[in-house]
């Protein structure tokens, strides 16, 4: 279900890591929970963005979730269907839904996210099924 | 009330209250009066004044707010308890009522606007320009911004008031010395990278149309957004919509809301179909209820403070819809065709006026003109002008120290060719 070369964090972000540069998107379990997305609000190219901290928005039929940056650094590429396909991001959530391009600047916080494993056990416990 | 309450005097209500915070004597007023005693008072009051239509006067201040006929139709529709009494229609299935007056006011401001989305309303022009300045800074991610100063000079108190908090410099652009519009060489000189919005006004405070695509052109160039402002709805009658504006902001008074001392008004704000999510305020859209009926409904809620709280795009969350109402009725009443009439009489009322008056400026003009006094103080003209029950302009040097012998006009289609005739002698 969980690609296992992607990263994840308990707010439920991914990232692949290509080199010092990562591609960041929301889970399948995030997209699921939030409902049909109509809107992404993503940060400008060139943006700094820190790990934990809010980087953008993601607007569905029901609620605005915030975006937390999975890791560190600046903003080299932002995906642009998205603006005028949201709907991407509920059909292939760790696929063409990616959501940035970050050039990290402290690439040893990788270390501290979840293995695919890890955090399908988090989205069990936390759902409690 | 008080033995329900538990308490034998109402001073106990406020013992609470620290001494030092309590006014520890009676209130300094009269003893009460009876009713009739009030009206009589009042009455006495209200003969003082000199409002225009009644009483034999007329009018020639514009400067923000209009003399305009309101049709009967309005107040017969905004008196009935359904819209007068009704709270915020967030319970669509109760509200289609509210709703559907608010979705016509959108539809017609679009219209008149060439915008593609407008908002529900804004407490009033001077509020919703330095709205619109907020919400081209979370466009662009840039925080300067430039004002002409042909803009109403209280819009930019009120842009100013907003700012000193916000992060957000101001400075300011003249204008043109010869024609009254904007300067667009000092906009050249100014405009920078930092730059989110340039904000004109047209018809500008001066009364003059500003060349709306050439001052886009220069914003755009420098990656800023255009905010269009308008005091003078009555003129979106006539002239061309701002289209090449990305925002507009501007107040409705002239669309049937009486002067009433200065408010309440409602103002609006517009915009392109791209930035409507950063556009502040509430917004009704269409939709269809479970049966597959046209309804409508609260809309894009999710910018709404009542919904993300400090990540709103404003801390606005109510609209003017008693009073957006009032220029609902007023447009549905005159249509396109009646407002384009009527903006007509205003140009031509006025041209026939400023034909007679050495004009200060060059600019084309729509009701609203400068007048140069000569040596003449404004002041004299206007006490001369009042003898004979005619309210003049506005002497400008309050706001623009340069324009000390200089008055602002303005003719609608309330004025009358002899009132006029005599506003031209005054000034001889």
């Amino acid at each position: 279900m969980y690609p296992e070369e992607l990263h994840y964090t308990k707010q439920h972000e991914w990232v692949r890591l290509k080199d010092d540069v990562g591609v960041v998107g929301i889970t399948d379990h995030a997209q699921n929970e939030l409902g049909d997305i109509v809107y992404v609000d993503l940060p400008r190219v060139g943006a700094k963005v820190e790990q934990a901290k809010t980087m953008g928005s993601v607007e569905s039929v029901k609620a605005v979730s915030d975006i937390y940056s999975p890791v560190s650094g600046e903003v080299i590429e932002i995906n642009d269907v998205l603006a005028t396909s949201p709907e991407k991001l509920n059909e292939s959530p760790h696929g063409d839904g990616w959501l940035v391009k970050i050039r990290l600047s402290a690439p040893a916080e990788i270390q501290g996210l979840l293995s695919a494993a890890d955090y399908e056990k988090y989205v069990a416990e936390e759902t409690g099924h | 009330m008080l033995r329900a309450v538990g308490v034998d005097s109402p001073d106990a209500l406020f013992a609470h209250l620290p001494p030092e915070v309590r006014l520890n004597r009676p209130l300094d007023i009269p003893p009460g009066k009876s009713e009739y005693e009030i009206v009589d008072y009042f009455r006495a009051r209200g003969e003082e004044c000199a409002p225009p239509g009644s009483h034999g006067y007329a009018s020639f201040l514009g400067a923000g707010v209009y003399y305009h006929y309101r049709p009967v139709l309005v107040d017969t529709v905004v008196s009935r308890s359904e819209f007068l009494t009704s709270y915020t229609p967030y319970q669509a299935e109760i509200s289609q009522g509210t709703l559907t007056t608010i979705f016509e006011f959108q539809t017609m401001i679009c219209q008149l606007t060439g915008m593609d989305v407008a908002n529900a309303s804004m407490y009033d022009g001077s509020t919703a320009v330095p709205e619109a300045a907020m919400m081209a800074l979370r466009l662009t991610g840039r925080d300067r911004v430039l004002v002409s100063r042909a803009v109403h000079p209280e819009y930019r108190e009120v842009l100013a008031t907003y700012a000193q908090h916000q992060g957000m410099p101001v400075s300011e652009v003249d204008y043109n010395r010869d024609s009254g519009g904007l300067d667009t060489s000092d906009l050249e000189k100014q405009i920078d990278d930092q730059t989110a919005a340039v904000i004109i006004q047209s018809p500008n405070f001066f009364g003059v149309v500003e060349d709306v695509r050439r001052a886009a052109a220069i914003a755009h160039r420098h990656g800023a957004l255009l905010i269009f402002v308008f005091t003078e709805a009555v003129s979106l009658g006539l002239l061309e919509p701002p289209r090449d504006a990305d925002i507009v902001a501007g107040d409705l008074q002239s669309f049937a809301i009486s002067p009433s001392y200065g408010g309440p008004f409602a103002g609006i704000v517009a915009t392109k179909e791209k930035f409507m999510r950063q556009m502040p305020g509430r917004i009704v859209g269409e939709t269809k209820d479970t049966r597959g009926n046209r309804a409508f409904c609260l809309t894009l809620a999710a910018r709404e403070q009542h919904i993300r709280r400090e990540k709103a795009t404003s801390n606005i969350c109510t609209n003017q819809a008693l009073i957006a109402l009032m220029a609902t009725v007023f447009m549905t009443v005159y249509g396109k065709q009646g407002l384009r009439e009527l903006a007509a009489q205003n140009l031509s009322k006025a041209h026939y006026l400023a034909a007679k008056l050495p004009l200060r400026f060059t600019g084309p003009f729509f009701n609203e003109f400068v007048v140069s006094t000569n040596s003449s103080a404004p002041g004299d003209i206007n006490e001369a002008l009042l003898q004979n029950k005619i309210i003049g302009g506005l002497p400008l040097q309050r706001y623009y120290p340069e324009l000390e012998y200089s008055m602002l006009l303005c003719a609608t289609e309330m004025s009358r060719r002899e009132h006029m005739d005599l506003v031209a002698e005054g000034f001889r």
